[in-house]
């Protein structure tokens, strides 16, 4: 029995592609005719959330253990190959579509504002339209071929809305390494395609969840790593997060819907989708919370150091994503996803505050011609006089990443260092070394948010009086979607309110049906109600720590802009260049490649092999072929005769003979 | 009763006449270089076959009489053309020695 609201879900997916077809073809015919766009774009987003929430809500009055496929029509229909688009509603594809729907709306709203006045308005609304589409279709997938095209599609999009600005060519390159690093994860996706498929020869995932995989076997294993490495490369993980901060050379809020909210969880998603399989894997799912928690450390480090006050922003996502690797890896995986729904909502406010906060800069600096970097936090300090609700929601976010009671990422972080923790103390110590490296990272984490805070808010600020003059608050529209944001940062703990404080875990139950037998599968266990009020206890203390050591390490030095600064030394230096990580991969990936492909594929393969001996020997054995047989063409008539008589003398021989 | 008629009179001696004059025109076509002699010589091997034709024509029925008058239109046809062309490569030449004519070489 299917509750009739549910066999329209369609509709939500339908919404934002018509949204895409209508503002692409405004941005072709009519670029200027922005009021439609501003109507139709975040108009599809806020139909498709009701949509959406009125399927969840037709979803909620069902058996909690009923999924329901929504077949939209067959696709791909050949010998044992049977693949359908189909819709998979159940409890997990319904949490990350009130996600993707209910984010979206409120960034699509805040772009109103924020990029009214840039010619390409009609174009970004139908690429942001265009990724929801792709978004909804990676989320709603009931089968891996559907998951792989929204898995493309919200790469493509991704790469579109990076260089959306791509007359400057660093814009356009950063799309280009985005689109490149991920191709490598997308590898790995395929090559778990096709091993399920021939282990398994379908591709649905209640097939493929339901097969005997033999548990802790070489192909379960191999599936599963290969999978992991398509979720490293999207959710920017260890060694692929290269990509992630170059993103940010798109419009904030890009940076906000897809390089924070959504695009980069799909990883997280997918591994809790197919957690049956990792489940079965014990080696994979240890290696997806070790990268997890080295990315969550490394990461972390990286933004201690940097200035652009998106690039703190955007490793923080790379370090926040580790985090939630680490929850699905250690089999917790109601915890990863709970951190994943947080982690939209503090992540997107942080990303849209830091817009609005760029925004308010570039204001300034376009009226005073000034062509400082906008973005710099060193060309900040003081703002909370010229942006008060910007800087109190900023704050809000901030307690929130840092874990600090009771705002939502307190609750959500918790239980994925206690999971790590309950996981070392079930006998595999490896996972206390992960829990160790998360709450270094933590400390580390409320460090940089503090010093962000103190460089941009607080302080003297480092803005000549002119500028300072037309610095102001973003327009309602911009911090509307704002403080909703914000509500959501602080309260969206309630969610999953755990037993130890009197809450019922709603969301771990609600999950329950989805990820409940892979989590037993995986041999998770959770922690005795005393030993998890200690590990509480110290998540709290290390995050406050972090806070006030960083604020306070921040404000004691006296900051100059950017342009008087002195270049960092030593460790400093080496962190402001992200380990050159960079660097090293273009010496020892980029440069190899290059150079084989230079010498050997192009020189010696292509034009020696396939040009030289190919191409160019065929033609040449035909003409030496064509030579010999014109030499018989000597035009000696008495010549032809011989030999005409000759064939006719052989022929009647053979005829009569 | 005179003894009866042989079905085919002649028809050994027919064929062997046949046979020489075909030889005798392979031989010049394979041999000279002069076009208007090499022509001759075809037109000997046309004719040593319609010799052979009519010979046969006694056993084999009206077929082979046919197939005379098709092969003397047609080396009618042949004749006009080939004496045309032949003038024209003397025209250009000067001669008619087919040792010249090699404009088509490859």
């Amino acid at each position: 029995m299917t509750a009739p609201i549910i066999g329209l879900v369609w509709v939500v997916v339908a919404l934002p592609l018509l949204g895409a077809v209508l503002n692409g073809l405004i941005a072709v015919l009519r670029p200027q005719a922005k009021s439609a766009v501003s109507v139709i774009g975040p108009g599809v987003l806020v139909g498709a959330f009701i949509m959406a929430a009125a399927v969840v809500v037709g979803l909620a009055g069902l058996p909690p253990d009923a999924p329901q496929v929504v077949r939209i029509w067959p696709w791909l229909v050949a010998g044992r190959l049977d693949v359908d688009i189909a819709f998979l509603v159940d409890r997990l594809s319904a949490v990350m579509l009130l996600v993707v729907t209910g984010i979206g709306s409120l960034i699509h709203i805040f772009s109103i504002g924020y990029m009214r006045s840039d010619e390409g308005y009609a174009r970004y609304f139908a690429y942001l339209n265009l990724f929801v589409v792709f978004m909804l279709v990676l989320v709603l997938g009931s089968n891996m071929p559907v998951v792989f095209i929204g898995w493309e599609g919200v790469g493509l999009a991704s790469y579109l809305l990076i260089g959306f600005w791509f007359s400057d060519e660093q814009n356009a390159a950063a799309g280009k390494k985005a689109f490149l690093v991920n191709r490598i994860g997308d590898f790995g996706f395929l090559v778990a395609m096709f091993l399920v498929w021939n282990h398994v020869g379908a591709l649905d995932f209640s097939t493929v969840l339901g097969a005997p995989w033999v548990p802790g076997g070489a192909l379960v294993t191999a599936v599963t790593l290969f999978l992991f490495l398509g979720c490293a490369g999207k959710s920017a993980q260890i060694p692929l997060y290269v990509w992630l901060p170059d993103a940010m050379a798109g419009p904030t809020p890009v940076s906000a819907l897809i390089h924070a909210a959504t695009m980069v969880t799909a990883g997280v998603y997918l591994v809790a989708r197919t957690g049956l399989l990792f489940a079965a894997a014990p080696l994979s799912s240890a290696v997806v919370a070790g990268i997890g928690a080295l990315t969550a450390l490394f990461a972390a480090t990286i933004g201690l150091r940097q200035y652009d006050i998106k690039k703190v922003l955007a490793y923080s996502t790379v370090s926040q994503l580790g985090y939630m690797f680490v929850g699905v890896g250690a089999g917790a995986y109601a915890a990863g996803i709970f951190h994943l729904v947080t982690h939209a909502f503090f992540k997107a406010l942080l990303f849209l505050g830091a817009g609005s906060v760029i925004h308010a800069m570039h204001h300034a600096y376009h009226a005073t011609h000034s062509h400082d970097d906008a973005q710099d936090m060193r060309n900040m300090g003081g703002l909370r006089r010229y942006l008060p609700v910007t800087w109190v929601l900023m704050w809000i976010a901030t307690l929130a990443i840092a874990g600090v009671p009771p705002f939502s990422g307190f609750f959500s972080k918790d239980e994925i260092l206690g999971a790590a923790f309950a996981r070392g103390a079930a006998g595999q110590p490896i996972y206390y070394v992960f829990y160790a490296m998360l709450v270094v990272a933590a400390f580390i984490t409320a460090y940089y948010m503090a010093r962000l805070m103190a460089m941009t808010f607080h302080g003297a600020s480092r803005a000549t009086a002119a500028e300072r003059e037309q610095l102001h608050e973003a327009p309602w529209s911009m911090t509307g979607p704002l403080i909703v944001l914000g509500i959501g940062s602080a309260v969206a703990g309630v969610l999953n309110l755990p037993t130890l404080v009197g809450g019922h875990a709603w969301l771990e139950h609600w999950l329950e049906p989805v990820t409940g037998i892979a989590t037993r599968l995986s041999g998770f266990r959770p922690v005795a109600g005393n030993h998890e009020a200690v590990l509480v206890g110290l998540a709290v203390l290390v995050g406050v720590a972090g806070l006030i050591a960083g604020f306070r390490a921040t404000t004691a030095r006296a900051l100059v802009p950017a342009r008087e600064a002195a270049p960092d030394t030593g460790l400093a230096r080496l962190v402001y260049h992200k380990f050159y990580v960079d660097e090293l991969y273009e010496r020892f990936i980029v440069r190899p490649i290059v150079t084989f492909s230079r010498v050997f594929l192009w020189r010696i393969f292509d034009q020696g092999v396939v040009d030289g001996v190919a191409v160019n020997g065929s033609a040449r054995l035909f003409r030496g072929i064509g030579w010999l047989g014109s030499r018989l063409q000597s035009g000696q008539v008495g010549l032809y005769i011989v030999v005409f008589v000759v064939g006719a003398i052989w022929i009647l021989r053979t005829i009569l003979g | 009763m005179p003894p009866a008629a042989p079905i085919a009179p002649l028809l050994g001696p027919a064929l062997g006449l046949s046979a020489v004059l075909f030889t005798l025109g392979v031989a010049g076509v394979l041999l000279r270089r002069n076009a208007i002699v090499l022509f001759m010589c075809i037109e000997l091997m046309l004719n040593a076959v319609n010799l052979a034709f009519i010979a046969l024509a006694q056993l084999q029925g009206v077929g082979g009489q046919i197939m005379v008058f098709f092969v003397m239109t047609v080396a009618a046809a042949e004749a006009a053309v080939g004496l045309a062309i032949i003038l024209a490569i003397f025209r250009h030449n000067q001669s008619v020695d087919l040792q010249n004519v090699n404009l088509l070489h490859g």
